[in-house]
């Protein structure tokens, strides 16, 4: 399937962007995740991070669908 | 009910959204850019967004929590993003009650709770030239 991932804040800066179209075969986000982090050296641990698809936070066990746009959100600092 | 917003925030205009005549009690928190963090000097702090619709969905849900727990009237809440100076107001928080304790109660409730649920993150930039990304302060 092909997925649109978005990184903000330190994560973009890890990754050096803020969007990228995947390709993937990712069960789940955090498959997901893992897989990018695995690829392009994301430190960032999983669970001090939420992740979002299309727009609404969800459990790291959701499964993104063709077409989705599935965001990671390092641990946030609001206020 | 939240405004996401790169320039300054202006609380008599937020403020005049939270007229009701059942209302008595206004409580407002405005959170501002200061000079020291943890003993370092702060010159600025760059604020980033998610989509806003993201943000306003989770805005939303802690709106609702607020709800089910004080009783209050309406609430209004504005977040800057982009670049910000020391003294200049990153978040302004407003709520109407009937009575002041659900007011204090409410208000403080959102802040706390936005603090780690919005999807906003602060750069801080210091004197010495460098800057890091915070996580959850006090």
């Amino acid at each position: 399937m092909n997925l649109s991932v978005s990184y903000y804040a330190m994560l973009r800066e890890q990754r050096g962007l803020s969007n990228e179209a995947v390709e993937t075969d990712a069960a789940t986000a955090g498959d997901l995740y893992v897989e990018l982090a695995r690829e392009h050296g994301l430190t960032l641990k999983q669970e001090h991070m939420r992740v979002s698809i299309n727009n609404r936070m969800v459990n790291w066990d959701e499964q993104p669908n063709d077409g989705d746009t599935v965001a990671f959100l390092p641990p946030m600092s609001g206020g | 009910m939240l405004q996401l917003t790169n320039s300054p925030i202006d609380p008599a205009a937020l403020r005049q959204q939270l007229v009701d005549t059942s209302s008595g009690a206004l409580v407002t928190f405005e959170g501002t850019v200061r000079d020291i963090n943890n003993r370092r000097d702060v010159t600025s702090l760059e604020y980033e967004a998610a989509e806003p619709e993201l943000a306003e969905n989770e805005f939303a849900a802690i709106a609702e929590e607020v709800r089910r727990r004080f009783q209050i009237i309406d609430l209004r809440c504005a977040h800057r993003t982009g670049t910000l100076k020391v003294g200049d107001l990153a978040v302004w928080i407003g709520v109407i009650a009937e009575h002041r304790a659900d007011a204090f109660d409410a208000c403080r409730y959102i802040i706390d709770e936005l603090k780690h649920r919005l999807p906003i993150w602060k750069k801080e930039h210091y004197a010495d030239g460098t800057s890091k990304w915070l996580m959850v302060d006090g």
